[in-house]
């Protein structure tokens, strides 16, 4: 490991006690670190120190790498509050994405907005959690995970991928929770088959309080059916299209029990079992062909990306 | 210059015609983002500069939310000082090029104005963006004027109309000041909302510079309540006071069905993904915005035209549906006059039900029921009222400009700054002084949604109020010296 995790650093008090005045409000959002977790999957250390100082698990930034680009949101897997950093995991799908994980080391990211949204729930009695990671979720999991420990859970860490070679994250996730299961489609490791496997399995053998689940639409909307018929709180962390991340435009608006909420303000965290996940997953293809042009454009001109200053 | 004029009668400046300000002829305007309104020539200000009587007791002035002195400043343009006509206007208004733009002077200053009576009013709004042009060809720097450091710091929250004005005054008293900004460029609903062919970009960049020259710092990406709440900027950070400008909040959406379909927008989304990420040149910029072949605008208001006459720029046959009629629709009547003459189709009295989607979940009709004006209430208002007939019209995008609650994030993240049950920030009239000791705020956040001029007004309330709570802090912390040194 070449980075610090903050999942594993000891929670403090209160993060008014750490903070010390700064008089000078500039960042560079320079990349100190950057390492390869899988195909097109990188693990980003961004310089950060206003954000690092307040982040809590389950919040959110927004990146613009450059003055081009999209405003893109992304899940933070962990920071450093003494070292002034923050960590992201960033899937290269689309332009800006791709355009991030083309940055290098010491390159700095145009502006990164944060810490987004509110932090996540945690159960209020202290019993036993499952955590549930999917893809770049592997890593949101993780400094949520380590809360619900410090405060004396009993935590269950699930793990899908496709297979062996695109599991991410499982030594730091394990780092932060009592037992870590994984499942892979085709078997490659842990147990073939799906998250939702994994959790009937646990659900039939512990009594479970709270369960979070990050990843891929229909795992999170998987997971909520499957805890629904026990009632077990369930929470979901919604990855809407967004822009300003504010609380001002509304683009990433969900509907939850049947309420419209914006997942920037009010998440990302939602109560799985009320959320309307077909109407995200939906909704999350508004753009699905302007993607494609934007993406081939790059794909043209790899130089694009770097107009203006 | 003409010497016959300057000594005109009342009576002879009646006469003269109003100069209407040329506009780029519609069929070319909508093709491009360039602003429409071409500005006056020399010639025309001072003719309409000669249409002001000079009231003893100028109505207009009473009117201006600012108070900005307006026959003196016309008076100025008149004798062809045109660069003290900026000054004059400058020590009441410190936006005077984008208040000339887009302040709704028919209902402020030009509907009180003596010769409107009878005549066109005074065209106060065009003569107010003349000399501010003229000025912006020729400003210098006015740090002499500033008053001596105080030592003491503000921070502003939000960079929109209210935060650069407040950030002018408070600069100009010897205060620091700091402007904390969410987005990543300065102005506010100035650049993500208001449309460059009413407001262009440089006009504001200008001012952000000018303030700037004058020693404003201005920080990017900082949105305060998450990154620093109000208590790290007063108690760690060392500001004396703070003062939120953080305008538009959570967007109305309809609550009808098909509301969260693909292709239906709120206003703030639509014109944020256009003119804070530049969408209109998607590809080279990649933010997208789909505007189809058929864009339906919910709503009447001045956003809903600029919703209208943006997407007529992007090439879409664009239609407006209101519950009311037009004659009341909420827009600014020049906005209006200009959406008319771009092509927009009108449907009045018609009420939204419900966006019919298509397999994908992507908006393709709209249904709407007619609705007629019920006879006046006691307020002489006229209700719109459902008459059971509706109408589907086809579309591909929907744009919902139904205005907007305050921004949540302050006082969600401060339990000291108290909100009324709409959520809008509960301030003292007279100072600006939200529950919060030390904290002003001005704009929308007081108001739920006005006009870039009220926020303006309100700000210079403000900054006067934090000036007055600096310089009484500056009295006691000196009482307290005095004690000690006994």
């Amino acid at each position: 490991m070449t980075t610090t995790f903050l999942a594993m650093e000891p929670k403090t008090d209160s993060p008014a006690q750490v903070l010390q005045p700064v008089r000078a409000y500039k960042q560079s959002f320079k990349i100190l670190a950057k390492r390869l977790l899988c195909a097109n999957t990188f693990h980003i250390t961004i310089e950060a120190p206003f954000i690092a100082r307040k982040i809590e698990a389950g919040q959110f930034i927004i990146i613009r790498p450059y003055v081009t680009s999209e405003r893109i949101p992304l899940s933070v897997c962990g920071w450093d509050r003494a070292m002034g950093t923050i960590q992201i995991i960033v899937s290269a799908v689309g332009r800006t994405s791709t355009e991030v994980n083309r940055m290098e080391v010491g390159d700095e990211f145009k502006d990164v907005v944060g810490p987004l949204g509110e932090r996540s729930r945690l159960p209020e009695a202290a019993g036993t959690c499952v955590v549930i990671g999917g893809g770049y979720g592997t890593g949101a999991i993780i400094p949520t995970a380590r809360d619900m420990k410090t405060i004396g859970n009993k935590v269950i860490g699930i793990v899908g991928a496709r297979n062996r070679e695109s599991l991410i994250m499982t030594e730091e996730l394990k780092s932060v929770c009592d037992e870590v299961k994984i499942t892979t489609n085709d078997g490659s490791e842990g147990k073939m088959g799906f998250v939702t496997d994994a959790l009937k399995e646990v659900l039939s053998k512990e009594s479970i309080n709270h369960v979070l689940a990050v990843g891929p639409v229909p795992m999170m909307k998987a997971v909520s059916e499957m805890t629904r018929p026990s009632r077990i709180e369930t929470f979901v962390s919604l990855n809407a299209i967004m822009v300003d991340g504010t609380g001002m435009c509304g683009a990433c608006r969900v509907s939850v029990g049947n309420e419209i909420k914006f997942a920037c303000f009010h998440g990302p965290d939602f109560d799985g079992h009320l959320v309307d996940f077909e109407n995200l997953m939906k909704r999350q293809k508004m753009f699905v062909k302007e993607e494609k042009i934007a993406f081939d454009a790059l794909l043209e001109n790899p130089n694009c990306m770097s107009h203006g200053h | 210059m003409d010497t016959d004029k300057t000594i005109l009668t009342s009576a002879a400046r009646l006469r003269l015609p109003h100069q209407e300000m040329r506009l780029c002829p519609a069929e070319i305007r909508i093709t491009n983002f360039n602003e429409v309104p071409m500005g006056y020539s020399d010639e025309q200000a001072h003719e309409e500069a000669l249409r002001c009587l000079h009231c003893k007791d100028p109505l207009c002035v009473g009117l201006c939310p600012v108070g900005v002195n307006i026959p003196e400043f016309i008076k100025l343009i008149e004798i062809g000082d045109i660069a003290g006509a900026a000054e004059e206007i400058r020590k009441a208004n410190f936006l005077p090029a984008a208040c000339g733009r887009v302040c709704p002077q028919d209902k402020q200053c030009q509907s009180a104005c003596k010769v409107g009576r009878n005549h066109p009013a005074v065209g106060i709004g065009n003569l107010e963006r003349y000399a501010a042009d003229y000025e912006r060809a020729h400003r210098k720097t006015d740090t002499e004027k500033k008053l001596p450091a105080t030592g003491r710091r503000v921070a502003i929250i939000g960079s929109g109309p209210a935060g650069l004005t407040a950030a002018h005054e408070l600069i100009m008293k010897g205060h620091e000041v700091i402007v904390f900004e969410a987005a990543h460029r300065a102005g506010g609903v100035m650049v993500y909302g208001i449309p460059r062919f009413r407001l262009p970009l440089e006009i504001i960049d200008d001012d952000i510079r000018y303030l700037e020259s004058l020693g404003v710092k201005f920080v990017y990406n900082m949105v305060i309540g998450k990154i620093l709440t109000l208590d790290d900027l007063m108690l760690l950070e060392g500001f004396d006071a703070v003062m939120i400008g953080t305008g538009a909040g959570l967007p109305k959406i309809l609550d009808i069905p098909g509301s969260n379909a693909n292709g239906v927008y709120s206003a703030n989304e639509y014109l944020t993904r256009i003119y804070l990420m530049d969408a209109n040149q998607f590809p080279n910029f990649s933010t997208p915005v789909y505007s189809g072949k058929k864009v339906a605008v919910i709503g009447a208001g001045n956003t809903a035209m600029d919703v209208l006459r943006t997407a007529k720029r992007l090439g879409s046959d664009v239609t407006c549906y209101y519950r009311r009629s037009r004659e009341e629709a909420p827009a600014r009547t020049e906005e209006l006059k200009h959406a008319e003459q771009e092509f927009i189709n009108w449907r009045w009295l018609s009420n939204p039900v419900e966006f019919i989607v298509d397999d994908n979940n992507f908006v393709k009709q709209i249904r709407c029921e007619q609705m007629e004006l019920s006879s006046p209430d006691e307020s002489g208002r006229r209700s719109p009222v459902p008459t059971g007939k509706f109408f589907v019209e086809d579309c591909d995008t929907v744009v919902m400009s139904l205005g907007c609650s305050v921004n949540p994030i302050i006082p969600s993240t401060d339990a000291k700054v108290q909100t009324n049950k709409w959520g809008v920030i509960v301030v003292n009239a007279d100072t600006c002084e939200t529950s919060k000791p030390g904290v002003f705020a001005a704009g929308d956040a007081i108001t739920g949604g006005s006009t870039v001029i009220q926020a303006m007004g309100q700000a210079k309330k403000a900054a006067a109020g934090i000036d007055a709570f600096l310089m009484e802090k500056e009295r006691s912390a000196e009482k307290q010296t005095e004690r000690e040194i006994r």
